[in-house]
């Protein structure tokens, strides 16, 4: 095929694929679903954001969340805290869908991130990689830390009704993780990634 | 363009995973993207019974996700059970109007919307209908966007239960409403994943295979 061509993944209509301004968005003329956008600069900063996100997830998960004092006492609570404490309660799936949504999915996807986009950078094709890039894809609508964060903060109100509520550290890294998870999906260009992977994978195969 | 031509009408198929048009050869039975090696169909296969199989399941499982208490408060003077229902009226009554339109919108609004927009979007694609392709359009991206959020009361309640556990004064255990709950999130979610929006559109254009 000579012109370069785009299907739509909502309608399915073929459009020829165009050059975007800087900053430009491609838009299907059927439907209206956002076909490519321009993402100056996408494997640099995506690799920065997830190096950025990988720390604070690692900081997110080892400190208390929330604290409730009452009493003299404080009891804290980390992320993980949470989940067990379901599973002890015999709420397994309700766990599960915690860990997963929470800490799987988030580690999943900034790990696999890394993964593809250092070595590539680098110059060098990272070993399967389609296959890594195939279930960060799969991942990626379950990771909801956002949510998370909102949950966070209704509980906070709501406990501060009972008891004092100290705001933990993980608190803090979360609500910047969160930034960081909704910059990282702003800027990560699957494309970009495909046409760099190429490049690198082309000078090897034979024929 | 005069004609819109779909990239099915022109034997391609897209990825899903990489984007990747291809074409399929004849001889393949099960064809595979040339650059990522996933498996390609035309339109997701079953999309349609798959999607509806999900979402019954999910309309099911409504009914307990409201009925059962998502939360149990055993403390001194007794005990008492919250549903998703009366935890939002709690914080009306309680003062917090804000939270309580917070867990209006998104643990009772959103759920009953987005299963009664899958059910549309079901309905109209078996219908073949040519109704406002557009805004049924839109209508799927609004549930695919809005749907997480409906998981914002399991996180409440993880957060409560391991919080409050204050031995003799209160403890908050977790209901069976919470899974139920859970599970329609998750239901629905791999309902809207299972439908394909293309369908909406392929009632314009001759009947293909």
């Amino acid at each position: 095929m000579s012109v370069p061509l785009v299907a739509c993944h909502e309608c399915d209509l073929l459009q020829r694929e165009v050059p975007l301004p800087e900053g430009g968005v491609a838009r299907c003329g059927r439907c209206g679903a956002e076909l490519y956008r321009d993402r100056p600069a996408s494997l640099d900063r995506t690799l920065a954001l997830a190096a950025g996100a990988l720390l604070l997830f690692a900081i997110a998960n080892s400190f208390p969340i929330l604290g409730l004092a009452l009493q003299g006492q404080v009891i804290h609570t980390t992320l993980y805290g949470a989940v067990h404490r379901l599973w002890d309660e015999d709420m397994k799936s309700v766990a599960t869908l915690v860990f997963a949504t929470t800490i799987a999915v988030p580690a999943i996807e900034l790990s696999a991130l890394a993964y593809l986009l250092l070595p590539v950078r680098l110059g060098r094709l990272p070993p399967h990689f389609t296959h890594v890039f195939r279930v960060l894809q799969a991942v990626r609508p379950w990771g909801m830390v956002e949510v998370f964060m909102l949950g966070v903060l209704v509980s906070l109100v709501k406990l501060a009704h009972l008891a004092g509520v100290v705001p933990g550290i993980a608190l803090w890294s979360f609500a910047a993780l969160m930034l960081l998870m909704a910059a990282l999906t702003a800027v990560f260009d699957p494309r970009a990634l495909w046409k760099a992977a190429g490049a690198l994978a082309r000078p090897a195969a034979p024929a | 363009m005069s004609r819109a031509v779909t990239a099915a009408e022109l034997g391609l198929l897209r990825c899903h995973v990489c984007s990747q048009l291809s074409r399929a050869a004849a001889s393949q039975r099960e064809p595979r993207c040339p650059r990522c090696g996933a498996g390609l169909h035309l339109r997701k296969p079953s999309s349609v019974s798959r999607s509806w199989a999900l979402l019954v399941a999910a309309m099911i499982l409504y009914v307990p996700a409201n009925t059962l208490p998502m939360m149990r408060t055993s403390s001194l003077f007794g005990s008492q059970s919250d549903t998703i229902l009366s935890g939002g009226v709690y914080f009306w009554t309680s003062g917090s109007w804000y939270l309580a339109l917070i867990i209006f919108f998104a643990s009772i609004m959103v759920p009953m919307l987005k299963m009664i927009a899958l059910a549309l979007l079901l309905v109209s694609v078996q219908l073949r209908s040519r109704w406002q392709p557009g805004q049924r359009a839109r209508l799927y991206r609004l549930v695919e966007f809005v749907g997480r959020w409906s998981m914002l009361d399991i996180y409440v309640v993880a957060v409560i239960v391991a919080l409050v556990q204050l031995k003799a004064l209160a403890t908050i255990q977790p209901g069976a409403g919470a899974a139920a709950f859970g599970a329609v999130v998750v239901l629905t979610m791999f309902s809207a994943m299972a439908f394909d929006p293309r369908l909406i559109w392929d009632a314009r254009e001759p009947v293909h295979g």
